[in-house]
């Protein structure tokens, strides 16, 4: 599991799951569609990625397709991060 | 209760023809009812069912996301019914008292909403994704004696039981080895014995059945009481309006936390003898058009911001399913805007019918009937039995005008009105006008007798098809240690025709930052619902108010909507 998916998958458990909720959370659980995460709350889950990575992700891209698993997340994440430049 | 009477073939009949000469008897000698017998909702959807001789249909296909599912015939539904009840009663529950159903969308909602009914007890649905806060309010004002629930929703009831002194029972549907903490019992619907013979309690028409909570501008949610005669107008509508017939298969969406879960997930098709599916899962459009052509659903009612979803994800992923089972599409929950209806024609080969309805209606008010030309955009005409006009916002007099926008008001008398508001009769009292019904939305009336929606008339937010009380949320933002004052206000949203958006003043000490817009966001969320957290957050230095300080949100949801402000001599005046 990369630094990116660490840090969405305990952001869901840590916000997402009810105190006592003991369902396991890993990179291709359902978010969306298994009732973790609804539509109306991916809003904050969208907000705090975008702060975290300072990225910019449009509405049209924040589907909730897009948004069902961490392992998209993350691939959703990485499209929108900036290249890095390297001086040569 | 009374010998149900052979169940009646539905016949194809003209919105003119089953208008002219309406009465509601009509439903009342198909369910086989005599004005001043015994009525029972759970009984009328299970054991009468039964004795039509349709024990042995399926009554329920229920799946989960994981692709767990359970079938239940009309007989299971009526002896787990029993079973329901029996164990309600053995606690000690009276009838009349209420017994609140919090759970996700599991058998044992369906089902155990039926069984509270059966005792005589008043059900008290609420939407499991409700914060401790939301979930508080609604059973300290109802003094809620039990609820039903799952384990993973019990910590929530357990944060606030010590508030909630009359709360003597909370019933746990699934504990397996769960430690029990005071006032907690377990009950495995399925695996308790099973009750072939329950006693019904004989409710009469006007005996409380269910109570939903609504929100308004002002205060904090109303509970909207429901009778037993409500069942006369859920029949009738789910039989006319959504067309379900003896051999479909019924998918409403609707979560039965809100009303058209239960006037239209339970008591409509149950009371039809019908076969309803339920999908627990949330939204995917993928799962949704694999389980309609796998369930082969005829009949199915879902809501604009669902439509909406899955106009996003495009007609490809529809073409590569075999939705031919689907027979008629019906919509509620706010406006169907005209190009949902044109995309549905597109993608399934046949309109979404918009209905107009609300908690307080009980069952359709306004609707495009089958057969009815559509008018895409327009809610409709009023369903047999409902008298409708739009009203004059001042005199509260009939708009005779074509095309003038009023206040939508019906005039009182259908079966499933709303009987009062638990311990708000004064509330209750304001939505009546000159002897008319106000439903709090603005429309038109066109040459047709279409009605076209134009809004609503209070501060209360549509959001996904959900009434969102403002001052709910602005009383959460004050909680939050940050905030010093905040207005919450409706913004536009392409997919769920509005939104929260919040306006915030911050105490000394605090700035306005992403992070902590973000943190405020959850805030809401978690203490109240998904449904009710702002989805932006705006900080400003001071909030419009009147001359006696009374913040005036009509100003900030004016801008929102880019719409003029009006004169605000008299609100500033206030």
């Amino acid at each position: 599991m990369d630094e990116i998916s660490k840090v969405v998958r305990d952001y869901v458990v840590r916000e997402y799951l009810e105190e006592g909720d003991d369902r396991e959370v890993n990179e291709t659980t359902p978010l969306i569609s298994g009732g973790i995460v609804d539509s109306f709350s991916m809003v904050s889950l969208k907000r705090f990625l975008e702060k975290k990575y300072n990225i910019q992700i449009p509405d049209a891209d924040a589907t909730p397709d897009a948004f069902d698993s961490v392992q998209r997340i993350v691939a959703l994440v990485h499209r929108f991060q900036k290249p890095v430049t390297v001086a040569v | 209760m009374s010998n149900p009477t052979l169940y009646e073939e539905v016949t194809a009949k003209s919105y003119e023809e089953l208008t002219a000469n309406f009465d509601w008897s009509i439903a009342e000698r198909e369910l086989g009812y005599k004005p001043g017998d015994p009525i029972n909702i759970g009984w009328m959807c299970s054991d009468r069912i039964c004795r039509l001789g349709m024990a042995d249909k399926v009554a329920l296909y229920w799946e989960n996301f994981q692709g767990n599912h359970q079938r239940f015939t009309f007989d299971d539904v009526r002896v787990l019914s029993n079973t329901v009840a029996q164990f309600i009663c053995d606690l000690g529950i009276q009838p009349g008292e209420r017994v609140c159903l919090f759970m996700d969308r599991v058998p044992e909602l369906y089902i155990g909403f039926l069984g509270v009914l059966k005792t005589g007890a008043v059900a008290q649905p609420l939407f499991s994704a409700f914060g401790d806060e939301s979930l508080l309010v609604r059973l300290q004002n109802a003094n809620t004696s039990a609820i039903i629930t799952q384990k993973k929703h019990v910590p929530k009831v357990r944060k606030i039981r010590e508030q909630l002194p009359n709360l003597r029972h909370i019933i746990i549907v699934d504990a397996n080895e769960t430690p029990l903490q005071q006032r907690e019992v377990k009950f495995h619907m399925e695996a308790a014995p099973r009750v072939e013979d329950f006693a019904v309690y004989p409710t009469t028409a006007e005996s409380p059945s269910v109570l939903h909570y609504t929100s308004g501008t002002t205060g904090q949610p109303k509970g909207a009481l429901h009778v037993h005669d409500s069942i006369v107008s859920q029949y009738l509508t789910t039989k006319w309006a959504l067309d379900l017939q003896p051999d479909d298969i019924y998918w409403c969406n609707a979560d039965p936390g809100w009303v058209t879960g239960t006037s239209y997930g339970i008591i409509g098709p149950w009371s039809n003898g019908a076969t309803q599916v339920v999908l627990d899962s949330g939204f995917n459009a993928e799962r949704w058009y694999e389980f309609i052509e796998r369930r082969r659903v005829t009949v199915w009612y879902s809501a604009p911001t669902a439509i909406r979803l899955l106009m996003k994800e495009g007609t490809e992923i529809v073409k590569r399913h075999d939705l031919s089972s689907l027979r008629h599409l019906a919509s509620v929950g706010e406006p169907l805007n005209a190009e949902a209806v044109i995309w549905s024609q597109e993608a399934f080969g046949k309109p979404f019918h918009d209905t107009f309805w609300q908690t307080e209606t009980g069952s359709i008010v306004i609707t495009n009937f089958p057969g009815m030309p559509i008018k895409p955009g327009s809610m409709g005409k009023p369903f047999p039995g409902i008298t409708a006009t739009v009203l004059n916002t001042k005199t509260y007099e009939p708009i005779t005008q074509l095309g003038l926008a009023g206040l939508i008001a019906l005039r009182p008398g259908w079966p499933s009105q709303v009987r009062g508001y638990w311990n708000n009769e004064a509330g209750f009292k304001a939505k009546f006008k000159n002897g008319w019904y106000l439903c709090g939305d603005r429309a038109s009336i066109d040459a047709d007798g279409y009605y076209w929606f134009m809004g609503r008339d209070d501060d209360v937010i549509n959001t996904g098809g959900h009434l969102v009380g403002p001052f709910e949320i602005e009383s959460a933002l004050l909680e939050h240690p940050a905030v010093f004052e905040s207005a919450a206000v409706a913004k536009p949203d392409r997919v769920n025709m509005e939104v929260v958006k919040a306006f915030v003043t911050l105490k000394r000490g605090y700035e306005p930052t992403a992070d902590l817009e973000l943190e405020i966001m959850n805030h809401i969320r978690k203490r109240l619902s998904p449904l009710a957290m702002p989805q932006q957050i705006e900080f400003v230095d001071s909030l419009p108010k009147t001359r006696s300080g009374k913040i005036v949100r009509r100003i900030l949801r004016c801008k929102e909507f880019n719409e003029p402000v009006g004169d605000l001599s008299t609100i500033m005046d206030d």
